[in-house]
């Protein structure tokens, strides 16, 4: 039998949380006193922020090894967090607008919580694009390490935004201003989601490194007459 | 060794952009250039020249001020930030969160009859999330507070 990878029972385990999280947050807790059933988003939305800026703050801190090492271990690692990070925040927009609509009374405005985190997504998805045009894979990982942590720049900003500039978007909630009866799934719910983070980086770093194997392969040169071949001796794979 | 620096410098000098941008925005002071919305105070302080410009004006709704008119489309409010308050006529129909007390954020125009008029009708609600229960009674000081409508120092 197959031994699964430490990163898989990881990840089930993420999946296996999530169902009990939301199991509790949409049928045990209580709704809000004002909100009503619709607050039952923030045990996705909460995690999914925390997580997704989280996970960045990974692909920064992969992405300062890369450049510093050269180990193209780093670069996978990046490219797995950076990913990631996009379609956790595009997910996390997509929650926070469901959200919005019968809240605010509007799908979408441009507070800074809002822009900055629109921002986010689209700077790290550009990233990702930047990356797939360089050819040279030492070039690749330092011109994308380069962009990332200069990109990170916008991540505190989605965090302290909301504090330091006027906004639509409440301020972060605490244990004291959230019912205890709600933290829970909440807290479940993160752990869960920063599990599955894990499984999908660590598998997409292995497809990167993979990959970059790949490369580093010559391709086959052109087939030479049948005559000309020595049995025995494989074509152009010289240097794996 | 030189392949050692290049990449040590490379990380440096990505780093200082990434701190050097941080700090000029979170310290440099941007936030009085990029105004989210005026609090009643300063649009009632801006007199005149607020009229006719596209803006948003944020604070609590006045308890006691919600008035519906006949016509079953214009809401009339005040907007409140417990110094200074404004009249707000909205033709829009209201979140189900808006009520006395609840913070909003209204974009719109000033008229000079010092109505201002608003299709645009945000609800901009704190950071509590509680069960049912109790409800206690609304201190517009608290609210403004846990609504984080005051300003920061930074």
């Amino acid at each position: 039998m197959k031994r699964l990878r430490w990163d898989a029972i990881l990840g089930l385990l993420g999946v296996l949380l999530l169902l009990v999280g939301s199991y509790i947050g949409l049928f045990l807790a209580p709704p809000d006193r004002h909100m009503g059933e619709v607050q039952r988003l923030m045990y996705v939305h909460v995690p999914t922020a925390w997580i997704s800026m989280l996970v960045l703050t990974a692909a920064f801190v992969f992405a300062i090894a890369s450049i510093w090492t050269g180990k193209p271990k780093w670069d996978a690692a990046m490219t797995g967090a950076t990913e990631v990070g996009v379609v956790f925040g595009a997910l996390l927009t997509a929650q926070g607008m469901i959200w919005a609509k019968p809240t605010w009374g509007v799908w979408w405005d441009w507070d800074v919580r809002l822009t900055t985190t629109l921002i986010m997504v689209v700077l790290y998805a550009g990233i990702l694009v930047l990356r797939s045009f360089v050819d040279d894979p030492e070039r690749r990982a330092t011109w994308s390490a380069v962009a990332v942590i200069v990109g990170y720049v916008d991540v505190p900003l989605v965090y302290f935004c909301v504090r330091w500039w006027r906004s639509l978007h409440q301020i972060q909630s605490s244990p004291e201003t959230v019912a205890s009866s709600m933290v829970v799934p909440l807290r479940i719910n993160s752990f869960a989601i920063l599990f599955i983070a894990i499984w999908c980086i660590a598998q997409r770093a292995r497809l990167e490194m993979a990959r970059r194997r790949g490369e580093s392969v010559a391709l086959p040169p052109k087939r030479a007459p049948r005559t000309a071949e020595i049995p025995g001796t494989p074509q152009g794979v010289d240097n794996v | 060794m030189s392949e050692r620096r290049r990449r040590v410098f490379i990380t440096l000098a990505a780093l200082l952009v990434s701190v050097g941008v941080l700090a000029y925005l979170g310290f440099g002071g941007i936030g009085e250039n990029l105004v989210y919305y005026w609090s009643p105070t300063e649009l009632k302080a801006s007199g005149d020249q607020a009229v006719g410009a596209n803006i948003r004006l944020g604070g609590l709704v006045e308890p006691g001020s919600i008035e519906r008119e006949q016509d079953g489309l214009t809401l009339r409010f005040a907007v409140t930030d417990g110094e200074a308050s404004v009249p707000v006529s909205a033709e829009t129909v209201p979140p189900a969160m808006f009520r006395e007390g609840i913070g909003v954020v209204v974009e719109g125009t000033m008229r000079s009859d010092g109505w201002f008029e608003t299709r645009r009708l945000m609800v901009k609600h704190d950071n509590e999330y509680q069960p049912p229960g109790e409800m206690q009674d609304l201190d517009i000081k608290e609210l403004m507070k846990s609504m984080q409508f005051e300003e920061s120092d930074t």
